[in-house]
């Protein structure tokens, strides 16, 4: 793997100048894997943050070739182009050489709207990468709940209110169920871990089949947060076992990293302006309920390290 | 059964779409299927698995991703083809709009059938017309062997530099996609040489020169965009007229913006697409028999729609019935009513028109239906008033 120093001389294939939010974990998050492979790559990115942030014309902040269609379908645009590539290197059209592809959504755009789209790319064996990343919640139109957004949190439409007070439903877990596609490669990485990241986009890139890297995206603007902060909270919603880096691979599962002393949840919630109603007192009951449920995954997870799932 | 392309043949209306596209040997083929049209991507699946085309098949999870695959393909230096049908056309709907805003050249086959609810197998143009403000040129066929040929031009049109625009082949589901109909097929390399290479000037897979598609455009661009859209709309026109004459000079069968038949001096006209159009015909040879001056108009190309040339081809006509096999739950009749309605707003003549709404659903349009509107049609020839602007028949 190539050492920090090295990836930074690696040309930039995603270009400043684009229009994402200071402290946004997204930019990061796509250089780092657009730099772990040289070979050329063709890109997708579902309607979102990423998409808008990028192109808007006659501007472009992609070095690569790039391709926005919708919301729901970025992992079938990607079946096409990863189809046409086929077919026009079976038939000599165009020279033959390794194209990788990548597509790109947040998590409202793969969790839900496009999941359907994604499981039938997976299913079909499509050569491409899917990166979700992950700020849970519908951040470019206002702060919506997605089935990713974690538990009480308060967003536009899970407020905390005076009956209901946040979202009240466990996130889908959708890691797990790319892996049931039964997928070459899926992992879960955040930004904050470059190395564990840039490994994991690398192996991926290297595999013939679906492969698919869920990354944790701190969002200052739905987390409440500070710009500056969104790296450390990257690490806190690891080290606190929220978000536990792992990997599967042909069917086994990896813990990639085990923090040495598994923080409290409330490290990564307090800061976050989200879960503010979590810290009135009357309301520790939520904030215990969440810490237990956390730790019930991560025990679930820690079973399954090293085993065949 | 063995093809041939010597002579006639019978084939049903998928059979001979599906044999088109085998000619014509995209490079990708996303498509998912739907009656009535699951014939063709069956067929076509077929001539993939025998390894009788190149085409790398994509068989999607919904028409919504086929479409997807098509824009991704297309946008990656691909030729691209697919077929639907009703709600496979209409969950495509918010993806035929990028598709003609990317200016991808994607050509797909509706076999028309009615939109749910409630929810019905057989043919009406609910699906194709609802989609006729998306951006794609729109050809309508009445016969098997117009299905075919228009097919095989669609590629070319969509493709026409001046045009750059999706294209859309529709034929009547059942009554054309699942009848058997003696046609005349072009050779392979015939075929191959009318339509030549694909050599698109952008592609996602041009990877020393990489591009954006589908950036995001705001206020002070969008509209410059959609006007560029709008001029090559009105500018396939030509190139619809011009590839048809082409057709019929290479090949015999010669194609225009409509079928006018004997029209020349009707004074009572239905105006009607697709395979409807052959049940008018009978209905005008028995009533030119009684020495009736009828006629009629079937429109094939409808996206762009060919104003000027159906108003003028229309002005001699003292009444006119525009018989829609779709209702735009406007109050106001069917989509072909009001734009041939207002198309005539600028002859001289203005020929009384008047709506009729029949066949949805696959009702049977039978010639009795058409002699019923020859008559009312006469009877505005004669009073000069039109006494029921609109309404249903075939009820």
């Amino acid at each position: 793997m190539a050492t920090l120093k090295e990836l930074a001389k690696k040309e930039e294939r995603l270009t400043g100048g684009h229009r994402l939010c200071a402290g946004c974990g997204i930019p990061p998050i796509v250089r780092l894997i657009l730099r772990s492979t040289d070979a050329p790559i063709v890109a997708t990115t579902a309607t979102g943050c990423l998409e808008v942030g990028t192109s808007i014309y006659p501007y472009t902040a992609w070095n690569i070739p790039w391709i926005h269609s919708a919301f729901e379908n970025a992992a079938a645009t990607i079946s096409g182009v990863e189809a046409a590539y086929r077919a026009l290197k079976k038939t000599g059209k165009i020279p033959d050489r390794d194209i990788k592809f990548i597509a790109f959504g947040g998590d409202g755009g793969t969790y839900d709207i496009g999941l359907q789209a994604l499981s039938g790319a997976l299913e079909r064996r499509h050569n491409f990468l899917y990166v979700c990343y992950d700020n849970g919640a519908y951040m470019n139109t206002g702060i919506q709940r997605s089935s990713a957004t974690p538990l009480f949190s308060n967003t536009t439409t899970s407020p905390a209110g005076k009956a209901i007070e946040g979202k009240q439903e466990w996130r889908k877990d959708l890691t797990r169920i790319v892996v049931a596609h039964n997928v070459p490669y899926a992992a879960q990485a955040s930004p904050h871990n470059w190395a564990d990241l840039s490994k994991k986009a690398e192996k991926a890139l290297a595999i013939n089949g679906p492969t698919f890297l869920n990354v944790m995206s701190p969002c200052p603007l739905g987390w409440y947060t500070k710009s500056e902060d969104s790296i450390k909270l990257a690490k806190l919603s690891v080290d606190t076992c929220y978000w536990p880096l792992y990997e599967v691979e042909n069917g086994v599962l990896r813990v990639t990293y085990k923090p040495k002393e598994k923080k409290p949840l409330a490290e990564w919630l307090k800061p976050q302006g989200r879960f503010k109603h979590l810290f009135k007192p009357e309301n520790k009951n939520m904030l215990d309920a969440f810490q237990e449920r956390v730790d019930l995954e991560w025990q679930r997870l820690l079973e399954l390290d090293g085993k065949r799932i | 059964m063995a093809i041939t392309t010597k002579g006639q043949i019978g084939l049903t209306g998928n059979t001979a779409i599906a044999y088109a596209m085998k000619q014509i040997n995209p490079d990708v083929c996303p498509a998912y299927p739907i009656t009535p049209s699951t014939g063709i991507i069956e067929d076509f699946a077929g001539f993939v698995a025998d390894g009788e085309v190149d085409t790398e098949m994509i068989t999607v999870e919904s028409e919504h991703s086929a479409m997807s695959a098509c824009i991704g393909a297309e946008a990656a230096g691909a030729r691209v083809m697919t077929a639907t049908s009703s709600q496979g056309l209409a969950l495509m709907w918010e993806m035929l709009y990028i598709a003609s805003g990317m200016r991808l050249p994607i050509v797909l086959t509706n076999v028309n059938r009615a939109l749910s609810a409630p929810i019905n197998i057989h043919c009406d143009h609910s699906d194709s017309m609802g989609a006729r403000d998306a951006g794609w040129v729109q050809l309508y066929s009445e016969t098997v062997q117009e299905a075919y040929d228009n097919l095989i031009q669609a590629i070319r049109i969509a493709e026409h530099t001046d045009v750059l625009l999706p294209t859309m082949v529709c034929l009547d589901g059942f009554i054309t996609s699942h009848a058997i109909e003696n046609i005349s097929l072009i050779s392979d390399a015939d075929v191959k040489g009318f339509i030549g290479a694909y050599k698109p000037a952008h592609a996602l897979l041009d990877v020393e020169h990489p591009i954006t598609y589908g950036a995001m455009s705001l206020p002070d661009n969008y509209i410059e965009f959609k006007h560029e859209q709008s001029r090559a709309m009105a500018r396939s026109k030509a190139v619809v007229s011009a590839i048809g004459a082409e057709f019929g000079k290479k090949f015999g069968r010669s194609y225009g913006l409509f079928d006018a038949y004997r029209l020349e001096d009707a004074d009572s006209v239905i105006v009607i697409l697709n395979s409807a159009a052959g049940t008018t015909k009978v209905a005008v040879d028995e009533l030119r028999a009684q020495g009736k001056k009828v006629g009629m108009l079937r429109p094939r190309l409808f996206r762009p729609f060919p104003f000027e040339e159906l108003a003028k081809a229309l002005s001699g006509a003292k009444a006119i019935a525009v018989l829609d096999r779709v209702d735009s739950m406007n109050g106001f009749g069917g989509p072909l009513f009001n734009e041939i309605r207002s198309a005539l707003y600028e002859t001289d003549s203005r020929p009384k028109v008047m709506s009729r709404i029949y066949g949805l659903g696959g009702r049977d349009y039978k010639v009795k239906d058409a002699l019923g509107v020859y008559d009312e049609l006469g009877k505005v020839v004669s009073t000069g008033k039109v006494e029921t602007l609109q309404k249903y028949i075939t009820l």
